[in-house]
């Protein structure tokens, strides 16, 4: 295994840390990855978001130099992870989504091990492993086997094994898979803190998208080895909706048919319908509006001039979770009436 | 971290550093952060699979089973020798070696035992190497570490040697110990040097089948699979294959009144056929090297031996009978190894798949 010496590009601020063009991995005629582009900033939070199967972690081992691309171009810190995988994985921390430690030796003993493998000195190694080991929390099972831990404490364990040996990069493949929701929510707490306080780039997995939209800066869609967008969540759903549609839903009593017409009637209005009883009481109507542009204070206004009673006016706008559904079912267009207020 | 015998360790650091000068310096160079004073990963990974192999129940078991055999093989071979002395009837030049092969019928000798037993070791070490750190999703996160991907199986299979070596020569040499109490019978240097060399022969045996195991472990997912497969291979060679080859030796055997070259071409095939098996090797190596007395390992005619002196041969001799046969058993583990390897290597790493 002859090594090129071309010494890592310069980690300056403005030049990504990871870096895929036109990347394509093929299984024996079906493509896990297709022409994928992408590059990540350094000390970004980069969420990586799709079903099962969608190619996250081919991509991912890619990235490691674990798996070969069939073609394409990767970068990790300036380097290629085929040719020189022992400088990439020196940089990058991988969790992979299904942790597996050795179960018969004691925590600190696995972390340990890892760090040997990192050529850490024994005493920085100790030291480290009980820092990080009070990090994540686990510092009172130290030395406790890690086949009596509980699955939230084997996937602290593994924040703890990426971390031991200082990357610059981490990547964590679905890292919160498995644990209760308190259990993720410490967890996201952890990654974001460690991003911010010590510019570490994150990259993570996971087909949850309101755990990725806690704490991710920017957001990958990523459906059957395609991005299919990119960007901060706001973006992604700027990016996804294609036609923009605002739903106004309002509750009205005091109704008449007149109304309902100079409602319908108002520029903008696409679709116009209407259900009787609504939690306001007897009489009361509830109006769905969907505009081609934001309308809810002219159809309020119209409401009120007409002397009717209005209890209350909602504008619904086309969630990430519709448009990330209607990618994950492969289906059609999404139900506005389901959409997040 | 782990408690292996000091002796191991020191043993590894010290190879360490007679190998450091030429282990991929542009791995450490490249890298530029590895500290003075950390080993190489290779033996890092050899220290923990040594420790690992050390406390396992397994290696534990083992070791009864092959200590018991090899007392039981002791007494054997002791009172066969006591017998024999009385009697006359024994040779007692090369007494100390047969200490190794002599047997008094009730129990298997020495060699015979290591012949056996061995292979059940190898494949004990090696049939879960690679697939019970799959299965236990171990092996993505350690590969995701600075090591190369042949270094672990490198390391995999040199801590298993180290361990067999340890403990073939820990048998060899309490069986050398035992005889010189019990027969008080001191062997020559060439006898101690015969007995190193058999010990050595025997790593290589049992190095084999630890190699074929792990083969097969990279090969099959699940642990039992190859554990399977690995004993079913060493019950055909070390049982099976012989009847087989006797069995084709009797349905092939041209008449006896044929002329000599087609009795021998016939007794040629025969042994080729036989020596396809990696116990028939070993048995014909262990066999030239613990009896001098060993002149060939082929059919040899009346002729050949007209005029020859029946004594035993000298060392170097003894070598160069069994010389193809110890190339062969190498060839056979390096043809493992490199399966293994080109498998290994071509494998993708997922987790627990």
């Amino acid at each position: 295994m002859a090594m090129p010496q071309s010494q890592p590009a310069l980690p300056d601020e403005t030049s990504p840390v990871i870096e895929l063009s036109r990347l394509t991995k093929r299984y024996d005629g079906q493509t896990a990855v297709s022409g994928l582009n992408l590059s990540i900033a350094k000390g970004e939070i980069f969420g990586l978001l799709g079903p099962n199967g969608a190619g996250k972690t081919t991509t991912i081992l890619m990235m490691l130099g674990l798996t070969e691309p069939t073609s394409g171009r990767v970068r990790v810190c300036g380097l290629d992870p085929t040719r020189q995988p022992l400088q990439v994985k020196r940089r990058v921390g991988y969790m992979p989504d299904d942790i597996g430690f050795y179960e018969d030796r004691t925590a600190l003993d696995n972390l340990l091990f890892t760090a040997r493998l990192n050529r850490i000195a024994p005493a920085a190694a100790r030291a480290q492993a009980a820092e990080l080991l009070e990090r994540v929390g686990l510092s009172d099972a130290l030395s406790k086997k890690v086949g009596a831990f509980s699955r939230g404490m084997r996937q602290r364990l593994g924040i703890a094994d990426v971390l031991i040996k200082r990357p610059e990069i981490i990547i964590l493949d679905e890292p919160t898979l498995g644990i209760d929701p308190e259990g993720v929510r410490d967890l996201l707490r952890l990654i974001q803190d460690l991003s911010r306080k010590e510019g570490l780039t994150v990259l993570l997995s996971s087909h949850h998208l309101h755990q990725v939209q806690q704490i991710c800066d920017r957001v990958g869609l990523f459906v059957r080895g395609e991005l299919i967008a990119s960007g901060d969540v706001a973006s992604l759903a700027l990016q996804l909706d294609d036609d923009r549609a605002v739903t106004v839903e309002l509750e009205v009593s005091g109704w008449n048919a007149a109304l309902g017409e100079q409602l319908a009637a108002l520029e903008g209005v696409l679709v116009y319908s209407s259900t009787m009883g609504t939690s306001a009481g007897d009489g009361a109507i509830r109006v769905t509006l969907r505009c081609d542009r934001d309308l809810t204070t002219t159809a309020a206004r119209t409401v009120i001039e007409s002397g009717a009673n209005l209890h209350a006016v909602q504008r619904k706008q086309y969630g990430l979770d519709d448009i990330y559904h209607r990618y994950f079912e492969g289906g059609g267009p999404v139900d506005r009436n389901a959409g997040k207020s | 971290m782990i408690e292996t015998p000091a002796n191991p360790n020191d043993f590894a650091r010290r190879l360490l550093r007679r190998l450091k000068g030429r282990r991929r310096p542009e791995a450490e160079d490249g890298l530029g952060i590895s500290e003075p004073g950390t080993i190489s990963p290779f033996w890092v990974i050899v220290q923990k699979e040594f420790g690992d192999h050390m406390r396992s129940w397994r290696f534990g078991i083992l070791i009864g089973i092959i200590a018991l055999a090899c007392i039981g093989s002791i007494y054997a071979a002791v009172t066969a020798l006591k017998d024999g002395v009385k009697t006359q009837d024994t040779d007692t030049s090369f007494l100390f070696l047969q200490m190794f092969t002599a047997s008094d019928g009730t129990l298997p000798a020495f060699s015979t035992f290591v012949s056996f037993l061995g292979p059940l070791m190898g494949i004990a070490l090696g049939f879960d190497a690679i697939n019970s750190e799959r299965g236990k999703g171990t092996l993505s996160r350690l590969l995701s570490q600075p090591i190369y991907r042949d270094d672990f199986i490198r390391a995999k299979f040199t801590a298993s040697l180290l361990l067999i070596a340890v403990v073939l020569f820990a048998l060899g040499l309490l069986v050398m110990g035992l005889g010189l109490f019990t027969i008080g019978y001191p062997p020559t240097p060439e006898e101690v040097l015969r007995v190193v060399l058999f010990l050595l022969v025997g790593v290589i045996y049992v190095g084999f089948w630890l190699n074929l195991s792990m083969l097969l472990s990279i090969r099959f997912r699940q642990a039992a699979t190859s554990a399977l497969s690995g004993i079913a291979l060493w019950i055909f060679f070390s049982v099976f294959y012989g009847m087989i080859a006797s069995m084709i030796d009797k349905a092939t055997m041209p008449p006896e009144t044929s002329a000599l070259d087609i009795l021998l071409r016939h007794a040629d095939r025969m042994l080729l056929l036989n020596r396809l098996s990696p116990a028939y090797l070993f048995s014909e190596t262990t066999g030239t090297l613990l009896t001098p007395g060993i002149r060939s390992l082929g059919p040899l005619t009346t002729e050949q031996v007209v005029g020859a002196i029946a004594s035993p041969l000298p060392l170097g001799q003894s070598l160069l009978l069994c010389w193809p046969q110890l190339v062969g058993l190498l060839a056979a583990t390096m043809i493992c190894f490199g399966l293994s390897y080109a498998l290994f290597m071509r494998q993708e790493v997922r987790s627990r798949s």
